[in-house]
């Protein structure tokens, strides 16, 4: 059995959802922060 | 401990932090995964699918050190009360149930051509799926029963029970015959051949430092959530 194209499913599928993860998280905390600030800043 | 209970102290340590796990983490699981993927040797009963070893350690060791930081940040919210305790519990979830997630499915993949099959009943593999549904239902309840960008103390006592689970996923592959191999790396050292390990280490060190980045940044997003909300309050009663 070649054993590559599980390798690379592998590979593939955790790396795609790690960048999602982390880009998800960056994305919400940029959104909040720069609401936060916003709002600090008109009073 | 106490003096990051206040918001301003922790987010002035959190935001470098942030930045330096963020880029450290992404550099060494970069570099190990590369490794992993491309230049590590075949074992010589595992073949290639030895490979996928490399992300799936770190996803699972990243799913059992979730819950363990959600049991310890609950313990710290039910007897000190701190006030960031249960915003880090919160963060944890979501990370800590995507990282599950990919360790069984990994694990899986890893499984079709080394064991045959694509999933069994054993010790290790259904205590590993009772963890992700415990996330589930963490986040769920979390979500139902949010405080102050925290948890309720509901939440906080499931996820001190729930990590009754993580020393059975430990000790499962002792306790009951399984297809899974017992841990090879333990306190009193590694069966595992040097050529293997160190490219494994570099990657549960790049992915545990990523998954504080997500943590961290997770915790300053509910924070803001929870100032702006506040303030929104504070100006609608003026």
């Amino acid at each position: 059995m070649n054993h590559w194209p599980f390798v690379l499913a592998s590979y593939v599928i955790v790396l795609l959802s790690t960048v999602a993860v982390v880009a998800h998280s960056f994305a919400v905390m940029r959104k909040a922060e720069n609401k936060a600030e916003q709002l600090s800043k008109r009073k | 401990m106490h003096a990051y209970a206040n918001p301003t102290r922790f987010l002035a340590l959190a935001r470098p932090l942030t930045r330096w796990l963020l880029v450290a983490g992404l550099a060494l699981a970069i570099f190990g995964s590369v490794y992993g993927l491309l230049y590590a040797p075949a074992d010589r009963l595992m073949g290639d699918s030895v490979r996928i070893l490399y992300i799936h350690v770190p996803t699972v060791w990243l799913a059992m050190g979730g819950w363990t930081g959600i049991a310890i940040a609950s313990i710290m919210q039910i007897v000190w009360r701190h006030p960031l305790a249960a915003v880090a519990a919160r963060a944890i979830a979501v990370p800590g149930a995507v990282f599950t997630a990919l360790g069984l499915i990994t694990g899986s993949i890893w499984a079709r051509p080394t064991w045959g099959t694509w999933w069994v009943w054993d010790g290790r593999v259904t205590s590993v799926l009772v963890l992700f549904f415990l996330y589930l239902a963490y986040i769920a309840l979390a979500n139902a029963s949010s405080e102050k960008g925290g948890v309720s103390r509901v939440t906080a006592i499931f996820g001190i029970v729930g990590a009754v689970n993580i020393p059975i996923i430990n000790r499962s592959v002792v306790w009951w015959n399984s297809l899974h191999q017992p841990a090879s790396i333990t306190v009193s050292g590694s069966s595992i051949d040097s050529a293997f390990l160190w490219p494994l280490m570099v990657n549960v060190a790049g992915f545990s430092l990523l998954f504080g980045a997500i943590v961290l940044m997770r915790m300053r997003g509910i924070l803001a959530e929870t100032k702006v909300e506040a303030r929104l309050k504070r100006m609608a009663a003026e």
